[in-house]
């Protein structure tokens, strides 16, 4: 399955070389033209020529760790690329860098903590990585400063036909668009998997400007918080409810014919679906629709567990179920079921 | 002005939902422009052509508004917010969407009212059940607040004068502005409440000489106020700097030397917070000269916004009068290295 070694392959943001070799090889068979750009966002167009012109886009970063500095005992100091919860470093393992290096994420055993330290998350400045070395110089042979590191984690079914893994968002997503390309539409199909997401939204910029498309569909993974503690009101999405809709984020409101042409295509086509409760965080519609004169934008995201974690959870139904929906909205936009200028 | 502002602010016209206010802005100003259109962000664009200096005029025409998140099953609306909300000025108030369905906004029980959040509250619309709920409203549907304008001396009260007192200064200014050689481009943008998103995009489009937004200010004249030197009443102001733009000091300048030669009262602008169009406008491409007009405005993003008539006449005529003077172009850019 392809994305279970897209989910496997290791890409933080600013090093998504892994994900980009992974994806050009499964899928340049598929596409009329294969480019890259500076920032290194990969690029497959299909139906060159055809209109409208449509962006479909995934990034391809995951979050990660950075290494900043060494001990003298050769552990690592790193800090975070993008956002992760400190809580959820303590004692995971990981890769780092070309090599995939394995360490791990140390932090005091609990036999030695002091009773108000195990009431309290370990700070990031307060962990490192072990490479299982016992000098700087040993630390420094096996990785450099600027190195990456990502959570080292088998995808593997689960449950009511689940996946469990890391890096879903936004490994998802890519596979939702690897699928898309396989296929045919009656449009200019412009692929892109964009990098540097996780940092704000770096990647899709350059590639609005690049494409200008007359329509851009992100694919996102979303968080799904359905679980003790929340209230129903605030589940953001639920798993098994099928793909959601973004209506508003901290970058982006959806235009309500992008809503209109959403929900009427998920329910003539019959797919569940369902809106993302949530009006924070961002994806990269928002720097898309802000690009060049404006750019309509649309997103759709697979929901996810435990998301910007090493262990998240998402639903297979619900992922085959935004494939369907990426599909029917490109085929609705194929058939002029947009109007693209022009909105009031 | 009066019934055109009681008009523009009583019009629906949340952040992203911007179609209702465009199309009454339309009807106002369309015989008397060469063109009118939109775009992908909603925004509404008035061109009167020319030869002459290309300005942009910026009002943004959306206001705040709460966006529902989720429908219980008794039929109470959940939201968040569009744009900056105060939670206890949200207390009680009724609300309507797009399709004319209101409400009103209660809380759940609280021990302490200084801890009230957005989470706190609900929407009520009357309904029982959640299925007779989805048939007024749906996730995703914005309100706003649901006000009649009063008229209380040379003042009026309402919803969005933040900042549909621009809009009209600005419909105002283009139905009486004097035959110019410059080419005027008067954008009623949209999602200005939620970062400026409207004016990138237009002035991207656009690409002018120099843009100019008009919107409302805060002021400092009522009791206990933060400091600052804004005054109802007192004129609109030449914005010298917000959070978002220090103006370009050649245009504040023009602005004052056009008031003071029309004998228009003005007052320097200040704004330790917030920001406005300009900020976005003179961003982008490589650079663009931009200032400000504003409207004073008492209670800002309030439903009981204050503004003074007088002070909307005046910056329609200064608006007006700097929108027709001839601008020489290497007066607007001087050459600081000259």
């Amino acid at each position: 399955m392809l994305l279970k070694r897209l989910s496997e392959a290791s890409g933080a943001s600013g090093d998504e070389g892994e994900v980009r070799s992974l994806l050009k090889e499964e899928l340049a068979l598929h596409a009329e033209e294969v480019t890259t750009d500076a920032l290194g966002n990969l690029y497959f167009k299909k139906g060159i020529g055809r209109k409208p012109r449509v962006m479909v886009v995934a990034h391809m970063d995951e979050v990660g760790l950075m290494v900043v500095g060494y001990e003298k005992s050769g552990l690592l100091r790193v800090a975070k690329v993008g956002s992760i919860d400190d809580r959820v470093l303590a004692s995971k393992v990981v890769a780092i860098g070309k090599d995939r290096v394995p360490g791990v994420i140390g932090a005091k055993a609990v036999h030695l903590q002091k009773p108000d330290e195990r009431t309290k998350a370990i700070k990031i400045d307060n962990l490192y990585i072990d490479l299982g070395v016992r000098s700087q110089e040993e630390a420094e042979k096996l990785v450099k400063i600027g190195d990456y590191g990502t959570f080292t984690v088998t995808a593997r079914e689960a449950g009511d036909n689940c996946l469990i893994g890391k890096a879903f968002d936004n490994r998802a997503g890519c596979a939702v668009l690897a699928e898309l390309l396989k296929e045919e539409f009656a449009l200019e199909l412009n692929a892109v998997f964009t990098v540097q997401e996780e940092v704000g939204l770096r990647g899709a910029g350059v590639a609005a400007y690049r494409l200008h498309p007359d329509l851009a569909l992100v694919i996102e993974t979303t968080a799904a918080a359905d679980v003790v503690g929340s209230k129903e009101s605030a589940y953001v999405t639920k798993l098994g409810d099928g793909p959601a809709l973004t209506l508003m984020d901290s970058t982006y409101i959806a235009p309500q014919q992008i809503v209109d042409l959403v929900v009427e295509t998920a329910e003539k086509l019959n797919i569940p679906y369902q809106f993302r409760r949530l009006t924070t965080a961002g994806t990269d519609a928002g720097i898309i629709s802000q690009t060049h004169a404006g750019i309509l934008s649309a997103v759709i995201s697979i929901p996810c567990r435990y998301i910007h974690s090493p262990a998240s959870i998402i639903n297979l139904d619900d992922w085959q179920n935004t494939l369907r929906l990426a599909r029917g909205i490109l085929n609705a936009v194929a058939e002029g079921g947009l109007r693209l200028e022009g909105i009031a | 002005m009066k019934e055109l502002l009681k008009k523009l602010s009583e019009t629906y016209g949340p952040s992203g939902r911007e179609a209702q206010i465009a199309r009454v802005i339309r009807e106002e100003i369309k015989d008397y422009v060469d063109e009118t259109y939109t775009d992908n962000m909603g925004n509404l664009y008035a061109v009167k052509k020319g030869n002459g200096a290309k300005i942009m005029v910026a009002a943004h025409m959306d206001e705040i508004g709460m966006i529902v998140t989720h429908l219980d099953d008794k039929g109470f609306l959940r939201f968040s917010n569009v744009g900056g909300l105060s939670p206890h000025v949200l207390l009680g108030q009724r609300v309507i969407f797009a399709n004319g369905s209101q409400g009103t906004i209660g809380m759940e029980k609280l021990e302490e009212l200084n801890k009230l959040t957005l989470e706190k509250l609900f929407i009520d619309i009357g309904a029982t059940t959640k299925e007779e709920a989805s048939k007024y409203v749906k996730v995703g549907d914005i309100a706003t607040y649901h006000r009649e304008v009063a008229v209380v001396g040379n003042r009026m009260i309402g919803k969005a004068m933040d900042n549909r007192a621009g809009c009209a200064v600005l419909v105002k200014a283009i139905q009486e502005l004097a035959i110019t050689d410059n080419e005027v481009y008067a954008v009623f943008t949209s999602q200005e409440e939620v970062g400026l998103r409207g004016s990138r995009v237009s002035t991207y489009r656009i690409n002018p000489d120099l843009g100019l937004a008009v919107d409302v200010t805060m002021v400092g004249d009522t009791p206990e106020a933060p400091t600052m030197s804004v005054s109802l009443g007192k004129g609109p102001t030449v914005k010298i700097k917000d959070a978002s733009v220090i103006c370009h000091p050649r245009l504040k300048e023009m602005l004052s030397e056009i008031a003071e030669k029309n004998e228009i009262p003005y007052q320097y602008e200040v704004l330790t917070a917030g920001g406005t169009d300009a900020g976005a406008i003179h961003l982008t491409k490589e650079g663009i000269p931009a200032g400000v007009i504003s409207i004073p405005c008492r209670y800002v993003h309030t439903p009981g916004e204050m503004v003074d008539l007088e002070d909307l006449e005046h910056a329609l005529k200064l608006l007006k009068a700097f929108l027709s003077a001839p601008l020489e172009m290497r007066e607007i850019f001087p050459c600081h290295l000259e």
